[in-house]
C-alpha cells in the first residue's frame, strides 16, 4: 500500500449558530486506503462530510486533498478533483432515467466521456444494467443506494466518501454493497466509509476513526478503537 | 458480458434522436413551408392571426429553457416581453432603425435582464425565485410607466414603413415571417439545449441542486445561462409587437395575458421537451385567437387559466405526458 | 410648523395605517405560505374577492363594510378548507408541489379576477362607511378614520389570531405543523386536517382584509395584483411565520411606500417597495425581523 496521504484534515471546526458541531478535527487518510468514520448520531459525521465536499464552509481549518487547499472551491470543483460523496438518503435525478442519471457526473466529471457504453459499463458495475432505460422511482431501496454510488464512482474519484449506504438495508443487500466497494477499492479508489451498521463498518475498514460530540477521540486499528472504553461509553452510554 | 452487449444494450430502447443539424434542418425547411403557405393565402387576418400564435411559440419556448428544463418559474415573463417591445420602441427612436436590428438590440437586452435577475435571484430557489421575478416585472413597468422618452404611461405610436421588402406583398406579411423564423430557430434552440450537455446539467440541477453539484455540476454557472437565454429569447418574442399593433402602451406590453400564457403554454403542453411549449402554445394562442372574435378578452383569460388548472391537476406532465409514460 | 416635515410625518402616520392594511393582507398568506409552505400567490386576488362581494353586500343593505366582511369569513373558511383539499389532493400528496403548485394558484388567481370582471365587470367598486369622511387632527397630523378604523380591526384581528395560536391546541397544533410534520403524526393529530383548518383560516383573514381594503380605497377585480409583491415581501420580510414579524414589515412597508409616494410621486411607490423586497430576497432571504434559519 502506497504511503501517500491523499487527504488531511486539519483543525476542522463548524457551528450553527451557537451549537458546535464541529471542533479540531485532525484526520488523514492514506491513497487506496479504507478508513470507517463512525459516532453516535449527532456527533458530526454529516456536518464533516458536508465541509469535506464542500456543501457548506467550515468555520475553521481546512481540507487538503491531493496536496492541494480545498478552501473556496465549490462541490462540483472538489467532485471534479476527484472528491466524490454519497447522499445518506439516496437523491437521484428523479426526472431523468437510471442511465442518464449517470450521463451525469460522466458530462460534467471532466474525467470520462459521456457516452452510453461508458455509462453502462458503471451501472454494469452496479449491476444495474438491465434497469439502465428506467426510472428511478421504479427502484427498490437497494438500488438507489447503488445507483447512488455509481454516480459517485462515475466521476472516478480518488476519494468516495460512502455516507451511511447501508441502512436499512438487510444482510445480504449489506453484503453486495461491501462486495462493491470492496472492488472499488482494489481499484484504488480511497474510501471512507461513515456507517451506523457496525458489522460492515468493522469488516471493511482497515482503520477506524470515531467522532463524538463534534471531537475525534480515537483514531486507529479497528479492534482496539471499539474496545476503548471512551468509545464503549459513547456508545452504549453512560 | 461482452463489449458489444453492452453497446447492444445501450442502443436498445434508448430512443432514437435526430441529429442537430437534422434537426435545425427541418426547422428551417418547417419555416420555409409555414411562410409560402402563408404567402399563398396571403389574407391579412391570416398574417395577423399567425403571428399572434407565433409570438406565443417563441415566448412559451423561451420560458420553457429556464422553467422547464432548469425548474425555476419565472412569473415575470411580460416584463422581458416588454422589455424587448420597449427595446424595439427606444432604439427605433433614437437610431431610426427597421425591426430587424432592433430584434438583435432586443435578445442583447433581454439577455442582459436575463443574466441580471439571475445573479440577483442567485440562490433563491422555488417560491422565493417566482417570487422575485414577480417584483423584478413590477419594478420594470414602474421604469417604463415613469420614462417620458418611450411615451410613459401613455404609449407609445410605432409607424410601419411604407416599403414592404420583396418578395412580402404587405408588411403584416412580411411581419409574420419573420416571427416564422423566429419561432423556428427558438424551437431549434430549445431542442438543441435540451438533447446537449447544458440540457443534461439543466435536467439535475431541476431535480436536486445539491446532487447536481456533487456529481460535478456547475449549478450556479448553468443558471445564469439559463435565466440569459430565456430572458433574450422572451424579449425577442415582443420585439415585434410594437409594429404588429403599431402601438404600444405599458398596460398592454406588461399584460397579464403574457405572463399567464407565458407559464400555461409549457405547462399544458409538457416542460420536459421542446414539443410542450410548441403543442401547448399552437392550442392555447390558436384557441384565444378564435375566441376573441366570438367573445370577449376577458373570457379568453379565464378560458387560459381554466385549462391551466384542469391540467396541472389533472395531466402534470401535460399533453406530452399523456401520450409518452416517461418523465 | 416646517411644511416639508408636516409633510413628512403626514406620510409616516398615514404609512402606518396603510401598514395596518398590508398587515391584514399579509396576515393570511403568513398562515398559508409561512406556516404551511404552501405558495398561495392567489391570496391577493382572494382578498379582493372578498372586498367585492363586500362591496356588493353593502350595495344592497347599507350594512357597515368591515362588519359585512366579518360576517363572509365562516364562508371564506369553507372555500380555503376546499381548495387546500385539493391543493393536497393534487401537488401534496404526489410531491409534486413545486412548479405544478405554483402554476395552480396561478391559475386559480386568473379564474377568481377574470370571474369577477365577467360577473360584475372591470369597474370600480367602493363603498360609503359612516366614519368614511371623518378626520382626526393631532396638530399638523391628519388621521382619517377612513385609513384607522381598518387599520385598527385588522390589528385586532391578527391580535386574535396569535391568541389562537398560542392558546388553543388547535392553533398549537397549527404552529407545530409549520415546524414538523411527523411531531403532528406522533401525537395522533391528521396533518391534513390541522393544515386544511389552517388554510381556511388563512382565506378567512383575506375576507376581513379585503372589507378593510374596499373601505380604504375603490376596488376592481385586478386590484390585487398590486398587493401579490406586497403580502410576499411583508411575509418573507417578516421572517415567514412570525406574525409579529409580519406586522411590523407592513409597518415599515406601508411607510417606505407612502414617503415616497408622498416626495416623488404616486407612480414610483411600487418600485421602491418592490426594490426593496428584491434587495432582501438577494440580501438575506431569512427575512429581517424572523428567526435565522
Amino acid at each position: 500500500m502506497s504511503t501517500d496521504i491523499v487527504l488531511r484534515a486539519e483543525g476542522v471546526g463548524k457551528r450553527f449558530g451557537g451549537f458546535t458541531a464541529l471542533s479540531g478535527v485532525e484526520l488523514e487518510v492514506r491513497a487506496g486506503e479504507r478508513l470507517g468514520l463512525i459516532g453516535p448520531n449527532g456527533s458530526g459525521k454529516s456536518t464533516f462530510t458536508n465541509c469535506l465536499a464542500g456543501a457548506f464552509p467550515s468555520h475553521d481549518g481546512g481540507f487538503t486533498f491531493k496536496g492541494q487547499k480545498l478552501a473556496g472551491l465549490t462541490s462540483h470543483e472538489r467532485a471534479r478533483r476527484g472528491l466524490a460523496r454519497t447522499f445518506q438518503l439516496p437523491r437521484p435525478f428523479r426526472g431523468l432515467t437510471v442511465l442518464e442519471n449517470i450521463r451525469v457526473p460522466l458530462a460534467y466529471g471532466g474525467r470520462d466521456s459521456a457516452t452510453d457504453e461508458r455509462a453502462m459499463e458503471c451501472l454494469q458495475s452496479v449491476e444495474l444494467a438491465s434497469k439502465a432505460h428506467r426510472m428511478p422511482r421504479e427502484l427498490t431501496q437497494v438500488e438507489l443506494r447503488r445507483l447512488e454510488l455509481a454516480r459517485a464512482t462515475a466521476l472516478r474519484p480518488e476519494l468516495l466518501i460512502a455516507d451511511e449506504v447501508m441502512a436499512g438495508l438487510s444482510h445480504a443487500e449489506v453484503d453486495q454493497i461491501l462486495a462493491l466497494l470492496f472492488r472499488l477499492n482494489g481499484n484504488g479508489t480511497t474510501i471512507i466509509m461513515i456507517e451506523h451498521v457496525m458489522r460492515a463498518v468493522t469488516e471493511f475498514s482497515q482503520r477506524l476513526a470515531v467522532l463524538v460530540a463534534g471531537k475525534k477521540i480515537a483514531d486507529g486499528d479497528p479492534r482496539a478503537v471499539l474496545s476503548m472504553p471512551e468509545v464503549e461509553e459513547a456508545y452504549l452510554g453512560r | 458480458m461482452s463489449e458489444t452487449a453492452i453497446t447492444a444494450m445501450a442502443a436498445r430502447s434508448a430512443p432514437r434522436r435526430m441529429s442537430h443539424p437534422a434537426f435545425w434542418l427541418a426547422s428551417i425547411a418547417a419555416a420555409l413551408v409555414a411562410i409560402i403557405a402563408l404567402r399563398a393565402f396571403g389574407s391579412e387576418y391570416a398574417y395577423f392571426a399567425a403571428t399572434f400564435v407565433l409570438q406565443y411559440v417563441v415566448l412559451a419556448t423561451a420560458w420553457n429553457i429556464l422553467g422547464g428544463y432548469a425548474g425555476y418559474v419565472n412569473f415575470g415573463a411580460a416584463a422581458f416581453f416588454a422589455a424587448g417591445a420597449y427595446t424595439t420602441v427606444a432604439i427605433g427612436k433614437a437610431l431610426g432603425l427597421s425591426l430587424l436590428p432592433c430584434i438583435a438590440f432586443a435578445a442583447a437586452v433581454g439577455g442582459a435582464l436575463g443574466f441580471g435577475t439571475g445573479i440577483l435571484t442567485l440562490r433563491l430557489r422555488g417560491a422565493y425565485f417566482a417570487i422575485a421575478t414577480l417584483c423584478l416585472s413590477v419594478v420594470l413597468q414602474t421604469l417604463v410607466v415613469n420614462w417620458d422618452y418611450v411615451g410613459g404611461s401613455r404609449g407609445a405610436y410605432v409607424i410601419r414603413p411604407r416599403e414592404v421588402p420583396w418578395p412580402f406583398d404587405s408588411y403584416s406579411g412580411y411581419l409574420c415571417a419573420i416571427m416564422v423564423v423566429l419561432a423556428a430557430a427558438s424551437v431549434a434552440i430549445a431542442r438543441s439545449i435540451e438533447t446537449s450537455r447544458l440540457g443534461l446539467g439543466l435536467a439535475a440541477l431541476r431535480d436536486d441542486e445539491a446532487a447536481a453539484e456533487a456529481a460535478g455540476v456547475p449549478t450556479l454557472r448553468l443558471k445564469l445561462v439559463a435565466t440569459t437565454i430565456s430572458g433574450a429569447m422572451m424579449a425577442v418574442a415582443g420585439a415585434p409587437l410594437p409594429y404588429l399593433g403599431s402601438y404600444v402602451e405599458p398596460n398592454s406590453a406588461f399584460g397579464l395575458a403574457y405572463a399567464v400564457n407565458a407559464i400555461a403554454m409549457p405547462l399544458i403542453g409538457g416542460t420536459g421537451s421542446w414539443a410542450g411549449p410548441l403543442i401547448g402554445a399552437i392550442l392555447l394562442a390558436s384557441l384565444q385567437q378564435a375566441a376573441t372574435v366570438t367573445i370577449s378578452s376577458a373570457a379568453n383569460l379565464l378560458i387560459v387559466g381554466v385549462v391551466l388548472v384542469v391540467f396541472v391537476c389533472a395531466a402534470p406532465h401535460g399533453i406530452i405526458g399523456l401520450f409518452r409514460r416517461r418523465a | 410648523m416646517d411644511p416639508d416635515l408636516a409633510l413628512l410625518l403626514n406620510g409616516i402616520v398615514s404609512g402606518l395605517l396603510l401598514g395596518g392594511l398590508y398587515a391584514a393582507a399579509a396576515a393570511g398568506l403568513s398562515v398559508s405560505f409561512g406556516m404551511l409552505d404552501v405558495v398561495n400567490i392567489a391570496h391577493p386576488a382572494f382578498m379582493v374577492l372578498g372586498s367585492l362581494i363586500v362591496a356588493l353586500l353593502w350595495a344592497a343593505t347599507g350594512l357597515d363594510p368591515l362588519l359585512l366582511s366579518i360576517l363572509l369569513t365562516p364562508a371564506f373558511w369553507a372555500l380555503g378548507a376546499a381548495i387546500y383539499v385539493a391543493y393536497h389532493h393534487f401537488f401534496e400528496r404526489r410531491g409534486d408541489e413545486a412548479i405544478q403548485g405554483l402554476a395552480f394558484f396561478f391559475g386559480v388567481m386568473f379564474i377568481i379576477e377574470v370571474g369577477l370582471v365577467l360577473a360584475i365587470g372591470p369597474e370600480q367598486h367602493f363603498v360609503d362607511a359612516a366614519y368614511a369622511n371623518t378626520t382626526w387632527r393631532l396638530g399638523e397630523i391628519d388621521l382619517p378614520l377612513r385609513m384607522l378604523v381598518p387599520a385598527l380591526v385588522s390589528f385586532a384581528a391578527i391580535g386574535g389570531l396569535v391568541l389562537f395560536l398560542r392558546r388553543t391546541f388547535t392553533g398549537r397544533a397549527i404552529a407545530a405543523v409549520a415546524q414538523d410534520r411527523e411531531a403532528l403524526r406522533l401525537l395522533a393529530i391528521d396533518p391534513v386536517r390541522i393544515k386544511r383548518l389552517a388554510f381556511g383560516i388563512s382565506i378567512a383573514m383575506a375576507a376581513l382584509a379585503g372589507g378593510a381594503l374596499v373601505v380604504v380605497q375603490p376596488v376592481d377585480a385586478w386590484s390585487g395584483h398590486v398587493f401579490i409583491g406586497r403580502v410576499f415581501a411583508v411575509v418573507i420580510m417578516g421572517g415567514l411565520s412570525s406574525l409579529g414579524g409580519c406586522v411590523l414589515a407592513a409597518l415599515a412597508f406601508g411607510v417606505v411606500e407612502n414617503v415616497t409616494a408622498s416626495f416623488y410621486g404616486p407612480s414610483w411607490s411600487p418600485a421602491v417597495a418592490f426594490g426593496c423586497l428584491l434587495l432582501v430576497l438577494a440580501v438575506r432571504p431569512q427575512g429581517f425581523f424572523g428567526r435565522t434559519a
